[in-house]
C-alpha cells in the first residue's frame, strides 16, 4: 500500500543515517540528550518503516508477529530494570545483536545471492564468515558478561593454563576453516567455526575479572557494532555499514577511555589479569582506625566542603537514595556537597552518574576526576563509600605497585576522609591500601547503606 | 583490671587522667574504673557524672592505690605517692624517665611497673596516645590567649572611624606541635604572624599555618628527621646568624612566643636580654620552655614580669592545666588509647607485650628491672627526605614536547602508509559494488569517532544503552530474509527479527528512562 521504491528507500536511509548521528552527537550534554534519544528512535522507525514497505520484503502475519512480541518484550524489560541492574541489561542486549548477526550470516549462506564473479563469491564468503565469527563472539562474550554480572557466574577471572595459546590455536583452527570454506568444503566449515567462536567469547569473558567489566561491556558494545557493519557488508546494505560502524567506533572509544583510566594497555585486559609486579611493593605504616556514626557526624557538622567519592559498593549495597538523602540534607545545612566519579567506577561506563542520578542527585554537582581533583587540599571532609582502587595512593606513590600511574582520585588530600567499608580486606585487584592507614584516614566499617542510614539518624 | 585515677597533687595541678568519657571507653574494654573522691572537681568533672558513668568513687588515695591494679595519672608521683605503689601494679603517667632517674629506680626496685606518656614513641600508629603533643597543641593556643591578654593593643589591623589600627606581629620560634597552633591561634585572631625553626624541613608546614617562614640561609642545617621530628643541638655559627635573625626581628615584633626545646637538654637561650630591650614598650614575650630554664633571658618560670622598659614576659609552666577541661579530655583520651593497646583482646586483660614498639618504648620499668633508655624503634618515625629529581629547564621541557610532536607525527604517517597499502591490496582485488560500501564504512567510523569524542563522561551509561539500541539496526537485515522460500532461513530470520526489536525498543525506552532521571540542581 505504501511501497517504496529502491530510491525512495535510499532517500529514508539517508535520512536515518543523519538522525542516528544527531542522536549520538546529542549525548555531549545531558539537556540536548533527551532531544537526541528521539533523533535516534525516528530514525529507527524511518529505517524500519523504508525496509518492510521497500522492494524485497512482503508484511506478512509471521513479521508483524514477531514485530509486536519483540516491542512488548523490549518495554517490558526496559520498565523493569533496576539502575543498578544496567550493566546486565546492556549485556544481555548486546548478546541479541551478536545472535541475530550469526542467523543473519548463516541464512546468507543456506540461501546466497546471485554473484557474477569469482571475486565478487570470494568476498562474500569471508562477509558470512566474518559476520558470523564476530557476532558468535559477542554472543556468548556478552551471555558471559551478563551471567558475572548478575552474580550467576564468579566474578573472578578464570585463569585455564595455557589460554593464550589456546586462543591462538583456536583462532588459526578458524583461519583453515576459512581457506576450506572458500574451496568449497560445506557448509560444515561455517557450523564448526561457529561452535569455535562461540568458545572464544565465552573463554575471553570468563577470563577476566569482576573489576574489568566497563571494559569489557564497553569491548562488546563495540563488537556488536562491527557485527552489524559485518552483515550490513554481506546484504550490500549501505544503512547496517553506516550505523554499524558508528556503534563500533562508540564502543571502541569507551574501551579507550576505560583502559586510560586505569593505566592498562586494552590488550592486557582483554586477555586477563594483571602484569607481574615489577619489585617489592612499599611497606605501609600506620594503622587502620575505625570510627563509628557519631565521629563521622561530629566531622560532617562541622566541615564547609564535602566531596563524596561512590564506587562499586555503593551499587551492591543500594545505598543511592541514601546518599542522595544525605548530600540533600548536608546541602540544606549550607555546606557544599559534591560528587567525585572516577572513570572506572562501577561495572559500567558512567555507571555512578546514572545511579545518582536516578536517586535525584542534582548532575551538576556530580564532577568527573579531572574536574575536581585539584579541589581536594581544600576539602573538609571526603567520604570514599564502596570504592578502593580509584582512591589508591599507591598508584602515585608507590612505582612497584600493580597500578603504578593509574590516574587516581587525590582523596588523602582532604584534611579528613572517611571510608565507608565492608571490612578490612583489598580491594578486587589485591592491592593494600595505603590510603586506610594514613593519619587523616577514618575507617567506617559496614555495609555501605546501614552507615549511611545509621549516619542519616545523626544528621537532621 | 581496675584501673584506678588519683586526684593530682602538685600543686596548682588542674588536670585529671579519667574523665566520663573516657571512663565508659575503658569500660568497653571489660576494665573497671576508679576515682578519688573529688579528683576532676577541678577540671571540671564532678563526682555525680562519673558515677553516672560507672567509676567506682574512692574516698582517699591510700585506698584508691590498694584498690586499684593500674594507676592512671597526669603528674609523676610524688615521693609519697610513689610509695603506694607496689608489686604488680602499673603506673601510666608522665615520668621524664630521663631527668628522674632516682625516683624511676626507687618505684622499680617495689616491682612496680612505670609507663611513661612522654616516653610513646613518635610513630604515627602511636599519635593517638601522643600526650606531649596533645597537651603542647593546648599550651600553643593558650600562649596566644595569655599574650592577647597581657597585649594592650588589637591582634588585628582595623581601620575604624576613630582611627587605624597595625595589626599585631606575632613571632613564633620554633614550630614544634606547640609552635604550630600557636601560629594557627594568632593567624586566626588576626595578627601578622611570622615564625622560625632551625629544621628547614618545616617550613611548608609553617606556610600551610599561614604564618611567614624566616628563612635562614646556611647551608649545615640539621634534618630533623633523624632525631625523631625534635630539633637538634645546633653549631655555634649557626646560632650566631640565628640570634642575628632574631634581633633584626626584635624592634618590629610585638609578640614573641618561644616554643624552642632540644631533648633531653635545658632549653636553649635564644630571646638574649639585648633583644627584650630592643622591643617595644608592651609587647609581649611568652616563653613556653620556662619549665626547662626558658628560652628567654629574662623569663622567670611560673611568674609573669614586666621589664624595665614596659615588656612582659610569661614564663607560666602550667599552661594546659590553665585549660583543664580541655586538656583533660585529651589526656585521658591519649590515657585510654595506652590503655586499648595494652587490652588487646578487649576482654579487660591487660597483655603488657615488651615486642611492641610503641608500649616497650614507652615503659620505663618493668617487673622489677629498669627499661629505660629503650632501644630505638624499629620504624623510623619519619622518612628521610629523598633527594629531589633535578628540575627540568624550560628548554628541556619544549624540547621533549617538540620531540613527542614529531613522534605522534611519524606514528601517524606510518599508520596512514599501511593502511594506504591495504587499500591498495583491496582495491586490486576487491569488486566495484564492494569497494562503494567499504567507502561508506572507513567514512562512518571517523564520523563515528568525532562524534563520540564530544560525549559526555556522565552520560556514558545511556551513550552504551542508545547504541545498544542502534546497533538493533541488524533488524534490516533480518527482515530482508525474512520472505526467503527457505523454511530454516525464514525461521532463523524470524528470530533475529524478535531479538532485534527487542534490542530496539529495550534499548530507547531504557535509555530514556535513564535520561528523564538526570536532574540539575
Amino acid at each position: 500500500m505504501f511501497d517504496l521504491s529502491s530510491e525512495m528507500q535510499t532517500a529514508a536511509y539517508i535520512a536515518s543515517t543523519v538522525l542516528f548521528i544527531l542522536s549520538l552527537g546529542g549525548l555531549s550534554d545531558q539537556e540536548n540528550a533527551k532531544r537526541g534519544v528521539w533523533f535516534g528512535i525516528i530514525g529507527m522507525a524511518i529505517a524500519v518503516y523504508a525496509t518492510i514497505f521497500g522492494p524485497g520484503v512482503e508484511l506478512g502475519p509471521v513479521l508483524v508477529i514477531m514485530l509486536v512480541i519483540g516491542a512488548a518484550a523490549g518495554v517490558y524489560v526496559a520498565q523493569k530494570v533496576e539502575m543498578t541492574g544496567m550493566p546486565e541489561l546492556v549485556a544481555a542486549l548486546h548478546s541479541f545483536v551478536g545472535l541475530a548477526a550469526v542467523f543473519i550470516g548463516i541464512n546468507s549462506d543456506i540461501d546466497p545471492p546471485t554473484l557474477a564473479t569469482t571475486a565478487e563469491r570470494v568476498i562474500h564468503e569471508v562477509e558470512v564468515f566474518l559476520g558470523v565469527f564476530i557476532g558468535a563472539i559477542t554472543f556468548t562474550g556478552s551471555i558471559v558478561a551478563y551471567a558475572k554480572l548478575s552474580g550467576k557466574v564468579d566474578g573472578k577471572a578464570l585463569i585455564l593454563p595455557g589460554r593464550h595459546v589456546l586462543n591462538v590455536a583456536l583462532l588459526l583452527l578458524s583461519f583453515v576453516l576459512l581457506y576450506l570454506y572458500m574451496n568449497h568444503a560445506g557448509s560444515w566449515t561455517l557450523y564448526l567455526m561457529t561452535l569455535i567462536a562461540l568458545v572464544i567469547g565465552a573463554h575471553l569473558v570468563l577470563a577476566i575479572g569482576g573489576a574489568d567489566m566497563p571494559v569489557v561491556v564497553s569491548m562488546l558494545n563495540s563488537y556488536s557494532g562491527w557485527a552489524a557493519a559485518a552483515t550490513g557488508f554481506l546484504l550490500g546494505n549501505d544503512l547496517l555499514i553506516v550505523t554499524g560502524a558508528l556503534v563500533g567506533s562508540s564502543g571502541a572509544i569507551l574501551s579507550y577511555i576505560m583502559c586510560k583510566a586505569m593505566n592498562r594497555k586494552f590488550l592486557s585486559v582483554i586477555l586477563g589479569g594483571f602484569g607481574g609486579p615489577s619489585g617489592e611493593a612499599m611497606a605501609i605504616e600506620g594503622e587502620q582506625i575505625a570510627i563509628d556514626a557519631d565521629g563521622v557526624a561530629a566531622s560532617l557538622d562541622d566541615a564547609e566542603q564535602i566531596i563524596i567519592v561512590p564506587g562499586y559498593g555503593m551499587a551492591v549495597a543500594q545505598a543511592q537514595q541514601s546518599v542522595s538523602e544525605l548530600t540533600r540534607r548536608l546541602r540544606a545545612a549550607g555546606k557544599t556537597v559534591r560528587f567525585g566519579i572516577h572513570p572506572v567506577a562501577g561495572r559500567l561506563p558512567g555507571h555512578m552518574n546514572v545511579l545518582l542520578a536516578e536517586a535525584k542527585v542534582p548532575y551538576d554537582i556530580v564532577l568527573e576526576m579531572d574536574e575536581i581533583n585539584e579541589d581536594f587540599p581544600e576539602t573538609d571532609v571526603v567520604i570514599v563509600i564502596g570504592s578502593n582502587d580509584i582512591v589508591n595512593p599507591a598508584a602515585q606513590e608507590d612505582p612497584n605497585s600493580p597500578i603504578a600511574g593509574m590516574p587516581v582520585l587525590e582523596v588523602w588530600k582532604a584534611k579528613q576522609v572517611f571510608v565507608s567499608k565492608r571490612g578490612q580486606g583489598t580491594g578486587y585487584s589485591g592491592i593494600e591500601n595505603p590510603l586506610f592507614f594514613k593519619e587523616n584516614t577514618r575507617m567506617f566499617y559496614g555495609d555501605a547503606k546501614a552507615s549511611v542510614d545509621a549516619l542519616l539518624q545523626k544528621i537532621s | 583490671m581496675r584501673i584506678g585515677t588519683p586526684r593530682e597533687t602538685f600543686t596548682g595541678e588542674a588536670r585529671v587522667a579519667l574523665t566520663p568519657a573516657s571512663a565508659a571507653q575503658l569500660q568497653k574494654l571489660g576494665h573497671e574504673c576508679l576515682i578519688e573522691s573529688g579528683a576532676g572537681q577541678a577540671a571540671g568533672f564532678t563526682d555525680e557524672a562519673y558515677r553516672d558513668a560507672g567509676v567506682t568513687l574512692v574516698n582517699s588515695a591510700a585506698e584508691l592505690y590498694k584498690q586499684s591494679d593500674f594507676i592512671t595519672k597526669v603528674r609523676a608521683p610524688s615521693e609519697s605517692e610513689s610509695e603506694m605503689l607496689g608489686k604488680g601494679k602499673t603506673l601510666i603517667s608522665f615520668f621524664w624517665p630521663a631527668q628522674s632517674t632516682e625516683l624511676l629506680d626507687k618505684i622499680s626496685k617495689t616491682g612496680a611497673n612505670v609507663v611513661a606518656m612522654d616516653m610513646v614513641p613518635r610513630i604515627s600508629r602511636a599519635q593517638k596516645m601522643d600526650a606531649l603533643s596533645s597537651m603542647a597543641n593546648i599550651a600553643g593556643y593558650r600562649a596566644v590567649i595569655e599574650a592577647g591578654n597581657n597585649f594592650p593593643r588589637f591582634f588585628t589591623g582595623q581601620i575604624t572611624a576613630a582611627g587605624k589600627v597595625p595589626p599585631a606581629k606575632v613571632l613564633v620560634i620554633g614550630a614544634g606541635v606547640a609552635g604550630l597552633a600557636a601560629i594557627g591561634a594568632a593567624q586566626s585572631l588576626g595578627a601578622i604572624v611570622r615564625a622560625f625553626d632551625v629544621r628547614p624541613e618545616v617550613a611548608e608546614q609553617i606556610e600551610s599555618m599561614g604564618a611567614e617562614f624566616l628563612f635562614l640561609d646556611f647551608d649545615d642545617a640539621s634534618d630533623g628527621a633523624a632525631t625523631g621530628g625534635y630539633a637538634a643541638p645546633s653549631s655555634p655559627e649557626f646560632r650566631e646568624k640565628q640570634l642575628a635573625l632574631f634581633r633584626e626581628q626584635a624592634p618590629d615584633v610585638d609578640i614573641v612566643i618561644t616554643t624552642a626545646l632540644i631533648p633531653g637538654r635545658d632549653a636553649p637561650k635564644l630571646w638574649l636580654s639585648d633583644m627584650v630591650d630592643a622591643m617595644k614598650r608592651g609587647s609581649v614575650v611568652v616563653d613556653l620552655a620556662a619549665e626547662r630554664g626558658g628560652n628567654c633571658d629574662a623569663t622567670v618560670p611560673d611568674e609573669k614580669i614586666v621589664t624595665d622598659n614596659g615588656v612582659t614576659v610569661i614564663g607560666y609552666t602550667d599552661f594546659p592545666s590553665r585549660m583543664a577541661t580541655q586538656s583533660s579530655e585529651l589526656y585521658a583520651t591519649n590515657v585510654r588509647h595506652m590503655l586499648h593497646d595494652l587490652t588487646p583482646e578487649k576482654d579487660g586483660v591487660i597483655v603488657h607485650d615488651m615486642e611492641d614498639d610503641v608500649i616497650r618504648g614507652a615503659t620505663a620499668a618493668f617487673e622489677g628491672e629498669v627499661t629505660f633508655p629503650p632501644p630505638p624503634p624499629k620504624i623510623q618515625a619519619i622518612a628521610a627526605q629523598k633527594p629531589a629529581a633535578p628540575e627540568k629547564t624550560a628548554e628541556e621541557i619544549a624540547a621533549d614536547e617538540a620531540a613527542a610532536v614529531k613522534r605522534a607525527g611519524r606514528n601517524q604517517i606510518a599508520l596512514l602508509a599501511i593502511g594506504g597499502l591495504m587499500m591498495f591490496f583491496i582495491g586490486q582485488y576487491a569488486p566495484a559494488s564492494f569497494m562503494k560500501h567499504f567507502i561508506v564504512f572507513v567514512l562512518s567510523v571517523f564520523v563515528g569517532f568525532q562524534v563520540i569524542w564530544n560525549v559526555s563522561h556522565a552520560l556514558h551509561t545511556p551513550l552504551m544503552a542508545v547504541t545498544n539500541a542502534i546497533s538493533g539496526i541488524i533488524i534490516l537485515g533480518a527482515l530482508l530474509q525474512i520472505g526467503s522460500s527457505s523454511v530454516i532461513v525464514t525461521i532463523l530470520a524470524s528470530i533475529s527479527v524478535l531479538i532485534a526489536t527487542i534490542n530496539v525498543v529495550g534499548g530507547f525506552m531504557v535509555t530514556r528512562r535513564m535520561l528523564q532521571m538526570f536532574q540539575k540542581s
